[in-house]
């Protein structure tokens, strides 16, 4: 399936993922390095890429953390290679110190970012945006509205890093990454190009001089020239389009998947004469020509944007220079309350902004007598369903422990938590016991425990925890270990290793002995990177529920410094698990005393495995052998011993 | 001539189910029969975080010629695909209308707050009766049953895949699942998931 990503029939149409389109576009632009950090919803990319490395003659890097892969991608740049940095919204926070180097120094082969963005964060700790990157780093930001345009504008940008010699920035969301369409292919090149890195030439010669910020405020100036050229190029770019009538009543001006948005709503209004589209495909900066010819047509504008004000910030500011000449224009958007200001469009926003505006009440989504029923028959039948950890899943195990550990200890201790499938364990009571106390970005848990750890001489007496998963350790944990280590915070770091990056699909890390193209490469151990920094270390099996329990107990005593303990045990969705289960359960129903056992139901009620259930009828537990991963921990948990466990053939 | 396949333009297909159930695979196999008969399709899904036991729904918006948002509007679904049962209500809530076809594999995954005790799970009976009345047609197959005869629940799926063919209302056929298969899976899977299509097929005709 994936090789069709390097099928050269050209014109033909697949049904590609919004992600897949991107990739495609990058090699359809012959695209030679592409690096990233996993991370939902832009992880797809890099997979792509990587499935076509061989074919394609790529390279094709999970990099430790955003700003390496940006580091590798622009290294690729300054080479005369084109190159690809992808990553999810709070990459880009991640990646900026060094982007906003890289946007002074200027690039060389075409290299653009790929951020994408998740509005309603339907996966993600935050909604924020960065687009915000592109005018405060001072590169142009393109957003395609479709699948089709994701191919063809991410086709495009490299074309436009190497007219302007900058970094572009190409803006995605859940929507269009993980949304699929039908997109018709273009020419793959014929020939890739060779890397040289020239900088013997003279010092300030965009191809063969130093690469490099300086002289600060010439190189900021050229900076500025290049955005310039930018706009030039985007007052006549095809990805800005306007669909409607001459004269429409209303302007809605739109970019990216809100673009599809509007076009729905139009269409379920039936207010297709009324009203016109502008959209953009070149956010920033935008080009004031178009704009103006634009809002010349109409005294009215809506504004259709996820999630910040962006586009409407720039607008008006444009409108307010350019009142003399169009007049004085009537803005709706976020800023009036047509739009929410916080979470995902949708179309029935549009149609509800667009009825209001327009004064429209004939449009019925949903017939009122239908809702009303809907609304009564369905609202008790469909209990909610929480996040849990999956069946065989570790981290359960892991937090049993830690739970128990700190249960048992008393002092009221507590776990600062980390990006990753485990922060799962700040949701109580479904997942995890409610372990986890604070949760911010990659590494922010040791960098936080390093802190609690220095509370001791204000009276803090909790013990304090931290956990991280294998892929954020190397990502940002490292350096606030270093941190801790150094200054003896008092803590305890559970690396909760589970063997890949499990959360956004099992990518490669610095742990593994394969890389993202499957290739050998060494592992960089963690055990041995905390005993060079002189911390104690001992490694154990979660699924051993007594021992690591002990262990951890052993750990909260201790007054002084740093203790790492790794808790390594394969996830359970990755693909050696999921071939086989280890054991066979089933609970012996003569042993099971369900509500009647001390515990009151320990199993289902608080250890939580969606793979045992409870059987109302028979007030006893069972095991559904379709969930079920075979894991064997439940046998542990039972006091009353009922959950059997046999070694599976 | 494509339009003529198509009671309605744009038709509107919600596929739902628990994290873990394939949601996703069933969507692309379904898209991608669709795509072969060119058909244009947009899929709207989300994942991430709603794999880890959330309820997952796909949109599939599938036209003649045009490309159509990735979310469905309220109340628009013409069929709604249900992997488990309680989601075929979650579903129906918010996309459901008196003209929808619905069907429903029966077997339920239960959410955790009901394996705990703290929430109640609808009865077989309640469910059924609920989406008749939500729904202008229903079918009730135990999909993941006859996967598990088959020799692996998973291919549920493929049994709700037929049975979407199987109604008539999209223009595909065991040909062109045959196709897709095909080229996405290796050869020796090819029989048995042949198999577990035409089970599908068969059900929603009985
Ligand atoms: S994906 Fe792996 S690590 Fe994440 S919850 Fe599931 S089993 Fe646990
Ligand atoms: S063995 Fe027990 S804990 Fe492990 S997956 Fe099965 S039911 Fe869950």
């Amino acid at each position: 399936m994936m090789s069709k990503l390097i099928e050269q029939k050209e014109g033909v149409q697949y049904l590609l993922m919004g992600n897949e389109a991107i990739a495609r576009g990058a090699l359809e632009a012959g695209v030679s390095v592409a690096c990233g950090y996993p991370g939902t919803p832009s992880s797809e990319i890099i997979e792509t890429l990587s499935k076509v490395a061989k074919e394609g003659n790529l390279y094709v890097e999970w990099s430790a953390n955003e700003k390496v892969a940006m580091e590798v991608a622009a290294a690729a740049s300054f080479a005369g290679l084109r190159s690809l940095c992808t990553m999810k919204q709070n990459g880009v926070h991640v990646t900026s110190d060094f982007l906003l180097h890289l946007a002074a120094s200027g690039t060389r082969g075409g290299m653009i970012l790929v951020s994408c963005e998740d509005p309603g964060a339907l996966s993600s700790v935050n909604e924020v945006e960065s687009r915000y990157f592109a005018p405060m780093i001072e590169i142009p930001l393109l957003e395609p509205a479709d699948f089709q345009e994701a191919k063809d504008m991410t086709r495009w940008a490299f074309e436009l890093s190497e007219e302007i010699r900058n970094i572009v920035m190409v803006r995605s969301v859940t929507r269009l990454s993980h949304g699929s369409g039908n997109v018709s292919f273009g020419k793959l090149p014929d020939t890739k190009r060779q890397a040289e890195f020239k900088s013997d030439g003279p010092i300030l010669d965009p191809d063969e001089g130093l690469v490099f910020s300086a002289p600060v405020v010439y190189k900021h100036q050229l900076q500025q020239e290049k955005i310039k050229r930018a706009r030039e190029i985007f007052e006549l770019s095809p990805f800005n389009t306007y669909q409607g009538p001459e004269k429409p009543e209303l302007l809605l001006i739109t970019c990216s998947i809100c673009y599809l948005y509007c076009r729905e709503a139009i269409s379920l209004l039936g207010v297709k004469e009324r009203v016109g589209v502008l959209k953009f495909g070149t956010t920033w900066p935008l080009p004031p020509e178009l704009l103006k010819r634009h809002l010349s047509l109409t005294d009215n504008i809506l504004i259709v944007e996820e999630v910040r004000p962006f586009l409407e910030e720039h607008v008006k500011i444009l409108a307010a220079e350019m009142a003399p000449e169009i007049g004085i224009k009537t803005f709706y958007g976020k800023e009036t309350g047509h739009f929410p200001s916080v979470g995902e469009l949708n179309p029935d926003l549009v149609v509800s902004a667009l009825s209001k505006i327009l004064g429209v009440s004939s449009y019925i989504g949903m017939p009122p007598d239908y809702e009303k029923k809907a609304e009564m028959l369905t609202s008790t039948r469909t209990p909610r369903r929480d996040l849990i950890f999956c069946p065989g899943c570790p981290h359960r195990a892991s937090l049993w422990s830690i739970h128990n550990a700190l249960q048992m200890d008393g002092r009221r201790g507590f776990v600062c938590g980390d990006i990753g499938c485990y922060s799962m364990a700040i949701l109580s009571p479904s997942c995890g016991f409610g372990t986890m106390k604070t949760l911010h970005s990659m590494g922010s848990g040791t960098g936080i425990a390093s802190g609690f750890g220095k509370f001791g001489q204000f009276g803090m007496e909790q013990p304090v925890l931290t956990v991280c998963g294998d892929s954020t350790f190397y990502h940002a944990v490292i350096p606030a270990l270093i941190n801790a280590v150094h200054h003896a915070a008092n803590m305890t770091l559970i690396v909760l290793d589970n063997g890949g990056t499990a959360m956004t699909g099992f990518q490669s890390h610095p742990g593994l002995t394969v890389n993202a193209m499957g290739e050998e490469v060494p592992a960089v151990d963690i055990a041995k990177i905390c005993e060079s920094l002189g911390v104690r270390v001992e490694i154990r099996d979660p699924f051993d529920l007594e021992e690591t329990r002990k262990v951890i107990n052993r750990f909260l005593e201790e007054e002084d410094g740093v203790r790492v303990l790794i808790l390594r045990q394969i996830c359970g969705l990755s693909p050696e698990k999921k071939a086989g289960k280890r054991y066979e359960m089933r609970v012996d129903e003569e042993l099971c005393l369900g509500e009647n056992c001390g515990c009151n139901r320990l199993c289902t009620r608080i250890f939580r495995c969606p793979g045992i259930n409870w059987d109302k009828e028979k007030k006893k537990a069972r095991i559904d052998e379709v969930i079920c991963a075979g894991c064997g921990v439940c046998s542990f948990i039972c006091p009353a011993e009922a959950i059997k466990r046999e070694e599976a053939a | 001539m494509k339009k003529k396949q198509l009671s309605k333009d744009p038709y509107n297909i919600v596929i739902t189910g628990v994290g873990g159930q394939g949601n996703v695979m069933a969507s692309r196999l379904l898209a991608n029969m669709l795509v072969r008969k060119g058909c244009q399709v947009t899929i709207g899904e989300t994942f991430g975080a709603s794999q880890r036991g959330g309820s997952v729904m796909s949109h599939l918006r599938v036209s003649a010629e045009s490309v159509w948002s990735p979310q469905i509007p309220k109340g628009r679904a013409d069929i709604v695909a249900a992997l488990e049962p309680v989601e075929a209500l979650r579903v129906l809530m918010r996309y459901g209308n008196p003209g929808v076809k619905v069907l429903t594999n029966t077997r339920p995954i239960y959410p955790v707050g009901v394996i705990a005790g703290e929430l109640d799970y609808p009865s077989p009976e309640e469910i059924r009766a609920t989406v008749k009345e939500l729904s202008a047609y229903a079918w009730f197959i135990a999909a993941t049953d006859e996967a598990i005869k088959l020799g692996n629940p998973i291919l549920g799926n493929i049994v709700m895949i037929g049975a979407i063919a199987g109604m008539g209302e999209l223009p595909i056929a065991r040909e062109d699942f045959r196709e897709v298969i095909v080229s996405s899976m290796p050869a020796e899977k090819l029989d048995v998931n042949l198999k577990a299509f035409d089970i599908g097929v068969e059900k929603v005709k009985q």
